[in-house]
């Protein structure tokens, strides 16, 4: 028994796909998937493991993915794969790092023409923590201006791996996916674990379903679970009975007990994924492990922002839906918050902006709640004058200045991998954006790694769209969180037709506040539409106004012709223009549509 | 044009869906000229003639487009013969014919006298030659005049001409000289409409690239204030937003539909208001022959209005006349006083200095004539 068992494990390979957004990862996969008949092409839509819409469309992976693969080697010998997707977005690099760490090998997937990227380095890096076997995949050679052997010295000259086996692929046309299968079983190690000792299995997903309740991600490290099992999270010490266990391949299959080196998932009663967090260990409640695998940390919001209905009375639907999403979403913090100007609402906390972005479309689409998200905020370290010290993650919250001593706000280290051409550009940038020099890596003879300090709230406001556009899109960026500093900011208020509007108050650095403010009264100017009245908007530090600009009346507004023909089209257009009005918020006397109060924060860098 | 005494009033709308060139504003159902079925297209229109005047007379015809003066005058000829076998009866209030000037032709006057045709409508746009080649009109200032002076001679003196404001280019100087032109002509009645530009026209396309300058809102609203003003002056009352008359001269038919009144609509793509029921017809030519041959109605897309619906557009489309809604009419068509139903929204509105009440009516300020969305807007009631 125990030698087909160790011969089972042998045979099993855990890998994960590291790319950069757009260099091929879903594409990738499928063709894997194909390879190893999991879905016949009839059942494959494009990019199978992105599950949501939204995943789909923006081209991202946002919760994991697992699947069960069996593929027969032209060695006559069976394998089970398991592919462990990771998301490929910098406010999920842990939970990259736990799906990682559920793996012994993956696949560098490099596109042929735009070559390795800051993101994609710094998920290798990942993995070369994880001690991963990496197997380099150049590909998309199939286009015209694919450069492979500039690619491959790239991976040897930055990253420092060795290409010479590299596999040349165009996951579009199954170009080099036999290669791929080839090096997994070669080059990737079988499991190692010891399936006599106390069970460990790591976390490195979870999510909610209203029928099973949360279902468990897990890569069993040691020992074996079964069903009926009782375990226990060596994090929170609850125990639960085990419901089922089984494998996506990706169908969903239930089995009898997951093994050493399986991948697969586990329900178990659980009712919040809050239990359940990613990189957290299981063991057995009768017989346990006398240590957690390491590397374990706990996910806490870096941005936090306002969500208000846009409709006062959808504020229980709000609520429900937050309740409903947290469900599945362990990173997602919130509790009601009021505004002066928006009514009740909540105070979310996000791992980073495009979790935030997730957040409110998944409210808008999947709910259907108009929101109006206030500008996203860090969370600053207040010290007042009485010696106490108080966080901060809402501007309007801002003590008054005479009791505060001084505030700190969160660093982060920023990587900045930039062609050499745009060095003085990117430094320029990091300079205007209060960054601090630290030092800079030449990587090979055409590029670099600019390293910075820069403050989050910085590189939240529009940093990514102005690197992009200051380096024609060819520099990347990284960056960790790197503590709290302390900063001469303020408190600017902006006040629409007289009245200070709290949603839309911003901290800014003081040197900055002149400039931010005159960009943030021009661009709701443009945002906000005429009224029937004049309406001057200010920006203000306590009471002295620092720019100022005024919305015209509005004057016509009124349609030319309308005939026997025109009816219904007429109907339509006021239709519209009334449903328009819906999505605004009266902010006294005032209609501010929703994007206005992302303005503060969503500019253009040339404003 | 009341329906108090219960008898039923409608119009007859006649849509000639060619032209022999393309404006670069207009987003009417329209095609060229060359290489269309006009002949098929005049058989199908007469079947559809013969189909809804069946189901009663019609007290006002309008036949525009397109451009009816764009066909020959034999085509020409069949089309007025037709209308007039069909709707044509003593005692018929207004009939109309758009003409463009450039193709309004002695014979084709000639022929509009002969078969009862008492006003005209002539697609003046701008006494500006060179904003009348800006916005790809074909003809002349020139000819537009001597147009006016032509049909006048036919013995039609009801004669309306259609001019724009806000276009590209145009100041209030070469609008005041636009005005004073068209006054000078004397005709009892003018639309005048500032530009709109809406999507497949030429414009559109243009605005989008950033090739496309405009006036602004600011400049719109003081033409717009000119306008009334000058025409006011001038003994040309304003009777709707886009329309002024001398008294006694508005247009009956256009004023069916702001009265919430039904309507036939012929022709491929013209839309009519025929037993509670708003029809469009189809619109490409091909299509709506063949469903005239076919069904011998072409009808393609039927709204039966519900009762909410005529109420809104018993106030969306009667503001736009500066007389106003009239509350009795209101109580006596939906068995509701204006109030119950709207008092809310006009309470509001005469806050804002929108809307003002005054014996029977209900009717836009000042002020409410130049932002009359944000008035109609308010009548929607869901």
């Amino acid at each position: 028994m125990k030698g087909s068992r160790n011969d089972r494990q042998s045979h099993i390979r855990n890998f994960s796909i590291i790319a950069h957004i757009d260099h091929g990862k879903s594409t990738l996969a499928d063709r894997i998937l194909e390879a190893t008949q999991a879905l016949a092409k009839r059942e494959m839509k494009a990019q199978t493991l992105d599950e949501m819409d939204l995943e789909r469309e923006r081209g991202i992976t946002i919760k994991l993915n697992a699947v069960e693969l069996n593929y027969k080697a032209p060695n006559g010998e069976d394998y089970i794969f398991h592919l462990i997707d990771t998301p490929g977005h910098v406010d999920f690099s842990y939970e990259v790092s736990r799906s990682l760490a559920a793996c012994e090998g993956a696949l560098l997937v490099v596109d042929a023409v735009q070559g390795v990227q800051a993101q994609t380095l710094a998920n290798v890096y990942l993995a070369l923590e994880n001690n991963l076997e990496i197997i380099p995949v150049i590909n998309k050679i199939d286009l015209p201006n694919a450069d492979p052997d500039r690619v491959k010295k790239e991976i040897e000259d930055v990253i420092g791996l060795d290409a010479s086996d590299a596999v040349l692929a165009s996951a579009k046309t199954g170009l080099g996916t036999d290669e791929v299968l080839k090096q997994i079983i070669e080059k990737i190690p079988a499991p190692s674990g010891d399936p006599d000792a106390p069970l460990r299995a790591l976390i490195f997903d979870s999510l909610y379903d209203s029928y099973r309740g949360v279902v468990v991600y897990i890569r069993v490290i040691d020992g074996t679970v079964r069903v009926g099992d009782t375990i226990k999270l060596m994090d929170n010490n609850k125990t639960f009975e085990v419901l089922e266990v089984g494998v996506s391949t990706p169908k969903i299959e239930t089995r009898d007990a997951l093994s050493v080196g399986d991948v697969g998932f586990l329900t178990a009663s659980i009712k919040s994924v809050h239990d359940t967090r990613v990189g957290d260990t299981i063991t057995l409640a009768d017989r346990p492990a006398a240590a957690p695998l390491p590397g374990y940390r706990k996910m806490n919001p870096m941005v936090y922002c306002g969500l208000y209905p846009i409709d006062s009375a959808k504020y229980d639907d709000l609520r429900e839906a937050l309740g409903r999403l947290e469900l599945n979403d362990a990173a997602l913090q919130y509790e009601p918050e009021t505004s002066e100007a928006l009514g009740f609402g909540f105070r979310c906390g996000f791992l980073g902006l495009l979790h935030m972005d997730i957040v409110q479309e998944r409210l808008e689409r999947e709910f259907n709640i108009d929101l109006i998200a206030t500008a996203p905020s860090v969370i600053y370290k207040v010290k007042k004058t009485d010696g106490t010290t108080v966080e901060v993650g809402n501007p309007s919250e801002m003590p008054e200045r005479k009791y505060i001593d001084t505030i700190a706000e969160p660093y982060v280290r920023a990587t900045i991998m930039t062609p050499n051409d745009f060095i003085g550009p990117v430094m320029e940038l990091c300079q205007h954006k209060r960054g601090e020099f630290k030092t800079m890596e030449s990587l090979d003879t055409t590029r670099s790694n600019v390293i910075y300090d820069l403050p989050l709230s910085e590189i939240m406001y529009d940093f990514f769209d102005a690197l992009k556009s200051n380096t024609k899109g060819y520099a990347s960026l990284d960056y960790e969180m790197d503590g709290y500093r302390v900063s001469d900011l303020v408190k600017m208020d902006i006040l629409l037709n007289g009245d200070k509007v709290d949603a839309l108050s911003v901290i800014v650095h003081k040197e900055f506040a002149f400039d931010r403010g005159k960009a943030i009264v021009d661009k709701l100017k443009e945002l906000i539409p005429r009224q029937q009245f004049e309406v001057p908007i200010q920006a203000a530090i306590g009471l002295k106004i620092i720019a100022r600009s005024t919305i015209k009346a509005l004057r016509k507004n009124v349609l030319a012709k309308c005939y026997g023909g025109d009816v219904s089209r007429k109907r339509k257009l006021l239709e519209k223009q009334k449903e328009g009005k819906k999505r605004m918020k009266a902010v006294g006397s005032v209609e501010v549509p929703q994007e206005a109060f992302m303005a503060v924060f969503r500019m253009s860098h040339d404003d | 044009m009341m329906t108090d005494s219960g008898k039923k009033v409608r119009g007859a709308y006649i849509h000639i869906p060619f032209c022999d060139h393309i404006c670069y504003y207009c987003d009417f159902n329209k095609f060229f000229l060359k290489s269309q079925p006009v002949d098929a297209y005049l058989q199908a229109l007469a079947k559809e003639m013969a189909y809804y005047s069946a189901m009663g007379p019609a007290a006002t015809i309008y036949i525009g487009g397109g451009t009816p003066t764009a066909l020959n005058e034999s085509q020409f000829e069949k089309l007025l013969k037709d209308t007039s076998h069909y709707f044509g009866r003593e005692g018929i209030r207004e009939f109309t014919v758009e003409a463009n000037p450039e193709n309004l032709s002695d014979g084709k006057l000639a022929l509009m006298k002969q078969y009862g045709v008492n006003r005209l409508s002539i697609g003046v746009q701008s006494f500006d030659n060179h904003l009348l080649k800006a916005i790809g009109r074909a003809h002349d200032a020139e000819t537009a005049r001597r147009a006016v002076g032509r049909a006048r001679a036919a013995g039609i003196e009801n004669i309306t001409i259609d001019l724009m404001f806000a276009l590209p280019g145009q100041d209030e100087k070469m609008l005041h000289d636009s005005l004073e032109t068209a006054l000078s002509l004397g005709t009892p009645h003018i639309s005048i409409y500032s530009l709109q530009i809406e999507p497949r026209t030429i414009f559109y396309n243009r605005k989008r690239k950033g090739k496309l300058s405009l006036p602004g809102q600011d400049i719109e609203a003081d033409m717009y204030g000119q306008i009334i003003f000058e025409l006011e002056k001038n003994g040309l009352r304003q009777y709707e937003i886009s329309n002024f008359a001398r008294p006694g001269f508005e247009g009956i038919h256009n004023s069916l539909y702001w009265q919430n009144e039904e309507y036939y609509g012929l022709g491929a793509g013209a839309h009519g208001y025929v037993d509670g029921v708003r029809y469009a017809n189809a619109g490409p030519v091909k299509k709506y022959i063949n469903l005239m041959d076919a069904e011998g109605c072409a009808a393609t897309e039927r709204h039966r209005v519900t009762a909410q619906e005529r109420m809104e557009e018993e106030m969306f489309l009667g503001l736009r006349m500066m007389r106003g809604v009239s509350r009795s009419r209101f109580l006596s068509r939906f068995g509701r006083p204006m109030t119950a139903v709207y008092g809310e929204q006009i309470d509001r509105l005469e806050q804002e200095g929108l809307l003002e009440q005054q014996g029977d009516f209900v009717f836009l300020t000042r002020k409410g004539t130049f932002l009359g969305n944000n008035v109609f807007e308010a009548f929607l009631l869901s």
